[in-house]
């Protein structure tokens, strides 16, 4: 526990938060082990956890019909997979596989939205946090829709 | 297909006359992608060395159809050869792109500014590229890789659109191999088989090893790319002044008179096209000019 609250405290996404919620959040916490080529979640399971990448390299993607799996986006070392757990109806909408082995932090999700409810500040803090992450891959899929190396001669 | 001019009866010295073209022997065609192809040219009558410095470009003249400015994307150290890398796109690539090995291209140049290396002696280097944008940065890795030892740490980070898309490929696999050098390459989209990175180019920044404080960065690909690295790199914290762009503009003369290229109050030919990012990023986001 110590070295998973020592994991968590130094990570950028927990960056600043009060040192008050790290019990709370190391209690919905553990170690995980996703093997290369095993799946992390598929689309429309239930959303209950989200994941701090420690090791190794995920793979977000869509399956589509006729061409297979398409890969939207890679996540490696020290990014957040998942934020479905925090938005209803709590199901992936995509599905993410470890393309090579991976080593990541689960954090129940079901867990955190009951503490979330009962603590509006931590329910505020992590939401700023995952608004982050958001805007950034918002504006990451803009740029990949604007398919820019298309038109450079 | 072009045939090759009477050399005996151009006693011009190309050097002194900026407005005409030399010609240049196509001595090899590779295709890099499904549309990117990659000319080998040698000088030809008495021209036996083209010198250029990393980021200047040409003005490429395929014989009755027309000229358009091209960056040279070849090795510096290696004047004999000149290499272009283009993409068929428009109606000049379109003719070059169906040139065969013997044909002859006209060239004028070199023009414009180069990346200034010199100034990132003894700090980090960092080239982002996008697309395309890898053949104009590539004589200036030539130049850092040969003179390994004067620079801290060298990375490349290198976005395109699918994996085969990407340029020069067994050259980025040579460099990748290589314990002084940090390839990452990224693609906006693959399927299941592509086991690199997927995302912008700029997600792979946070995360690439080298100090900000310290960096020199060179970037090139399409302008909304730029922009967004540029973006990135700042927040990284590397300074507005460390970083350089180079911008492209539908260049004519190349010799800064005809004013085709003019890019507010600069000329995209000659004072350009690279740019520290502090000369014109106010310019990157104006609707007109």
């Amino acid at each position: 526990m110590e070295d998973l609250k020592k994991i968590l405290t130094e990570h950028t996404f927990f960056k600043e938060l009060g040192e008050e919620y790290f019990a709370l959040i190391v209690g919905c916490a553990s170690n995980v082990r996703i093997d290369a080529g095993k799946m992390i979640h598929r689309e429309g399971e239930e959303a209950n956890h989200f994941y701090l990448i420690r090791s190794g390299k995920v793979t977000l993607q869509l399956m589509t019909p006729n061409k297979g799996p398409l890969i939207i986006e890679t996540l490696g070392e020290g990014d957040i997979l998942g934020w479905s757990w925090l938005v209803p109806p709590y199901t992936w909408h995509f599905d993410a596989k470890a393309l090579e082995l991976t080593r990541m932090i689960a954090l129940d999700g079901k867990c955190l939205r009951n503490k979330c409810e009962n603590d509006h500040n931590l329910g505020y803090e992590l939401l700023k946090r995952f608004a982050d992450i958001i805007t950034k891959r918002l504006e990451s899929t803009r740029l990949q829709l604007l398919d820019i190396y298309g038109d450079r001669s | 297909m072009a045939t090759a001019p009477d050399l005996q009866s151009l006693k011009v010295d190309y050097k002194r006359n900026p407005m005409l073209p030399w010609p240049f022997q196509i001595r090899r065609v590779k295709h890099e992608t499904e549309d990117t192809f990659t000319l080998e040219l040698q000088p030809q009558g008495d021209l036996e060395e083209f010198t250029f410095l990393p980021g200047q470009f040409n003005m490429v003249y395929a014989f009755g159809v027309g000229e358009i400015p091209i960056s040279i994307s070849g090795d510096p150290a290696n004047p004999r050869t000149l290499v272009h890398t283009t993409r068929a796109v428009g109606s000049v690539t379109k003719a070059m792109d169906k040139m065969r090995r013997g044909d002859i291209l006209g060239i004028r140049g070199p023009y414009g500014t180069p990346w200034p290396i010199d100034q990132a002696n003894g700090k980090d280097v960092v080239f982002v590229a996008g697309g395309i944008g890898l053949a104009p940065l590539r004589p200036a890795l030539y130049e850092v890789v040969t003179h390994r030892d004067r620079y801290g740490k060298v990375v490349l980070l290198y976005g395109t659109r699918t994996p085969t898309d990407v340029l020069f490929r067994q050259e980025l696999e040579h460099w990748r191999a290589r314990f002084d050098l940090e390839i990452y390459v990224t693609v906006d989209r693959a399927m299941s088989g592509w086991r690199g990175n997927v995302g912008v180019v700029t997600n792979l920044i946070p995360r690439a090893p080298f100090d900000p404080r310290d960096t020199m960065a060179f970037v090139c690909g399409p302008e909304v790319m730029m922009r967004f690295t540029t973006m990135e790199l700042h927040k990284r914290g590397v300074d507005n002044e460390n970083i350089f762009v180079s911008m492209e503009r539908n260049m004519k003369c190349a010799v800064g008179l005809c004013g085709h290229c003019q890019f507010g109050s600069v000329f995209v030919c000659k004072d350009g096209p690279v740019f520290q990012y502090s000369q014109i990023k106010d310019m990157l986001v104006k609707w007109e000019i």
